[in-house]
């Protein structure tokens, strides 16, 4: 047989196997995602058909669950309903048709806000940190360096949640709980020492002739790692930004602990909206949804610099 | 341009001693090779006048000034890399100008675009200005390495093995152009490398480095026909020269204990009527001329031999030497 060798591809598979491998492929893609079809199906049930066993796949869609995820309702007699005025757009409508009136705007959308910023904050400060300290380990002689670097990553060896109790009194006490700064720093000291380690791996591999011509031909050792470090560390940067952001946005167990009110985020707001006789499941399902927007969206811009930088550097250029 | 000096500098990484006291002038204008093999300290002197490194003891003085403690930025030199030279982010265009567009040179752009232009079509390049440097065959790649350098007029350019990666063809091409290019524009060159036909094509000066230490510097000629050492005459020449002891041939000076015999110190005749007889144990076609393996008394000697002569494997030769070089016990040179 003769077929086309690659560094990479010793022999380039057959046409069973390819097949083969890319059904496994699909059948695990559709086991992974049906709790997402689930989860977004239910968005659109009404609250009697998200309940309903045996479970329905077919339905009538319905927005009431985007509805009350960004309203609350009071219930009110008929009578007083009557004595209304025409209903007051679609949501109106459909709390109406409930015996009730919308009451105002719900906590979803500045919780979702609180996300947006504590997520990304503590993004873009967890890759700045981690990218300049990754550049000092991997090109400067630090003295216990090897030390240093492995204290870095000890501190991801025990789950957050086990130092849970002792940052809520530090936080307690410097007034940092329930404040979205303080989220912000605490995101980022758990997401640092990912960032140090995935990007030094990506500088490691910058050889460093390129800073020392920059050097040679008149830039400062600074404007060197902006002009000729950086460019090249895009796809290591954009790779850790990702995994930062995924761990920043979906955080759950110190977002319970340490956000009530004010710096709450989306996380521990989504499975409390209560509604009518216990949860509102599709309103559930709707604020899940468009939580998944984000980094939907994030991931998708970012996608061309994920697939090699999830190999951590491995792929030569 | 300007004079370049290098005085007594000494440098070790760890315990490795890279250079011990090295001392060096390059005249204005002056092409100087350092030759030698690797890790003999070539890389690291010249890392130490570009101040990417800083000498344990000694100093660097260009154009009369010490600049021994300043930053690369502020010593005014240019540096051809053995590789990795380009960035692969930029074009071919924007790698050339990245020097003239240092934030401490302020070039305006109309002169660093006229300036690129010139050295592109110096070099044969100005037709890949746009692209990307990693669209480049090796040789453009490494034109446009050296492009980057010259289009600044610095004191001195630094060359680390220029043209080692590329293939014989292009060496050969490149080595022709460096050196009409550096003629043309009276340029200062150190040039570093392990392959003694660039040495023996381009310097002006040649210096021999061996563990560090400067061996014998002088003109090319110099250094071929009187070599201070035995590892100096090993450096050149082609078939290597041939070290054989003094015991095996007679008329050696006192204290000789080597003889350094190279293609041109050794005739070669059929029959046993020389000073040694030997025995041929492989030949070599490499078309105009032959290399002829012989054995001297259990000693491999490598000479060149004229293909017509028709020597075959098995013959037995007689050799005369013709005023071999001299070397004592400890290698250096004993004048015959």
């Amino acid at each position: 047989m003769t077929s086309a060798t690659t560094a990479h591809s010793v022999v380039e598979p057959s046409a069973t196997t390819r097949r083969f491998a890319g059904s496994l492929v699909i059948l695990y893609a559709i086991i992974t995602m049906i709790p997402l079809v689930w989860i977004m199906l239910t968005a659109f049930k009404s609250p009697d058909d998200a309940i309903s066993y045996p479970p329905k796949v077919m339905f009538k869609p319905s927005l009431e669950g985007f509805c009350n995820l960004f309203t609350t309702r009071s219930r009110q007699t008929p009578e007083f309903i009557r004595s209304l005025g025409p209903p007051q757009g679609m949501c109106d409508e459909i709390a109406r048709s409930r015996n009730m009136v919308v009451a105002g705007p719900s906590n979803y959308v500045p919780r979702f806000i609180n996300s947006l910023i504590i997520a990304f904050g503590s993004t873009v400060l967890a890759v700045a940190l981690g990218t300049l300290s990754a550049y000092g380990f991997s090109r400067f002689r630090v003295p216990l360096k090897d030390d240093l670097l492995f204290f870095i990553l000890s501190t991801r060896m025990m789950p957050p949640i086990a130092v849970a109790i002792p940052i809520y009194l530090m936080y307690r006490t410097v007034g940092l709980s329930d404040t979205r700064l303080g989220m912000i720093l605490l995101y980022t000291s758990v997401n640092v020492s990912l960032a140090v380690w995935l990007l030094k791996g990506f500088i490691d591999e910058i050889p460093r002739e390129y800073e020392e011509a920059a050097m040679i031909d008149g830039y400062t050792r600074f404007q060197a790692f902006v002009k000729v470090v950086l460019p090249q560390a895009t796809t290591g940067i954009a790779a850790t930004a990702i995994f930062c952001l995924i761990f920043a946005w979906n955080e759950y167990a110190f977002a319970v602990l340490l956000t009530s009110g004010n710096a709450q985020t989306a996380p521990p707001f989504i499975p409390i909206i209560i509604g009518e006789g216990g949860q509102d499941w599709p309103a559930v399902a709707a604020g899940t949804t468009l939580f998944l927007v984000p980094i939907v969206v994030f991931t998708v811009l970012l996608r061309k610099h994920l697939l090699r930088g999830i190999t951590f550097g491995a792929v030569r250029k | 341009m300007a004079e370049v000096e290098i005085v007594s500098v000494s440098k070790a990484f760890g315990r490795t001693q890279a250079l011990s006291d090295l001392s060096l002038t390059i005249g204005n204008g002056e092409f100087v090779a350092l030759l030698g093999p690797t890790g003999a300290g070539k890389t690291t002197a010249l890392r130490l006048i570009a101040g990417l490194e800083q000498p344990d003891k000694g100093s660097i003085r260009i154009d009369g000034r010490d600049v021994t403690g300043d930053a690369p930025a502020d010593r005014d030199v240019a540096f051809v890399f053995q590789q990795y030279s380009l960035y692969p982010h930029l074009t071919v265009f924007e790698n050339m100008a990245f020097a003239l567009r240092a934030p401490t040179r302020r070039v305006p752009e109309a002169d660093i675009r006229a300036k690129v232009q010139e050295i592109a079509r110096l070099l044969h390049i100005e037709t890949k200005l746009d692209n990307k440097a990693t669209q480049l065959s090796g040789g453009q790649m490494q034109r446009v390495a050296i492009g980057r350098a010259l289009v600044r007029s610095p004191s001195i350019y630094l060359m680390d093995e220029p043209l080692s990666s590329l293939d014989a063809k292009l060496r050969g091409e490149l080595r022709l152009e460096l050196k009409r290019i550096q003629v043309d524009l009276g340029a200062t060159i150190l040039y570093v490398t392990h392959d003694q036909t660039e040495a023996m094509t381009m310097a002006s000066r040649i210096g021999v480095i061996e563990g560090g230490r400067l061996m014998q510097i002088g003109t090319p000629r110099e250094i071929y026909e009187n070599p201070v050492n035995a590892h100096v005459a090993a450096r050149l020449g082609q078939p290597a020269i041939n070290l054989l002891p003094a015991a095996l041939f007679g008329g050696a000076p006192a204290g000789a204990e080597t003889i350094g015999a190279r293609t041109e110190h050794l005739t070669i005749a059929r029959g046993a009527d020389g000073d040694v007889s030997a025995t041929v144990k492989r030949v070599e076609h490499l078309g105009d001329q032959s290399h002829l393996h012989l054995d001297v008394g259990g000693r491999p000697v490598v000479t060149l031999a004229d293909p017509e002569a028709g020597f075959g494997a098995g013959d037995v030769v007689s050799l005369r030497l013709n005023k071999p070089l001299f070397f004592d016990a400890r290698g250096w040179r004993v004048a015959a």
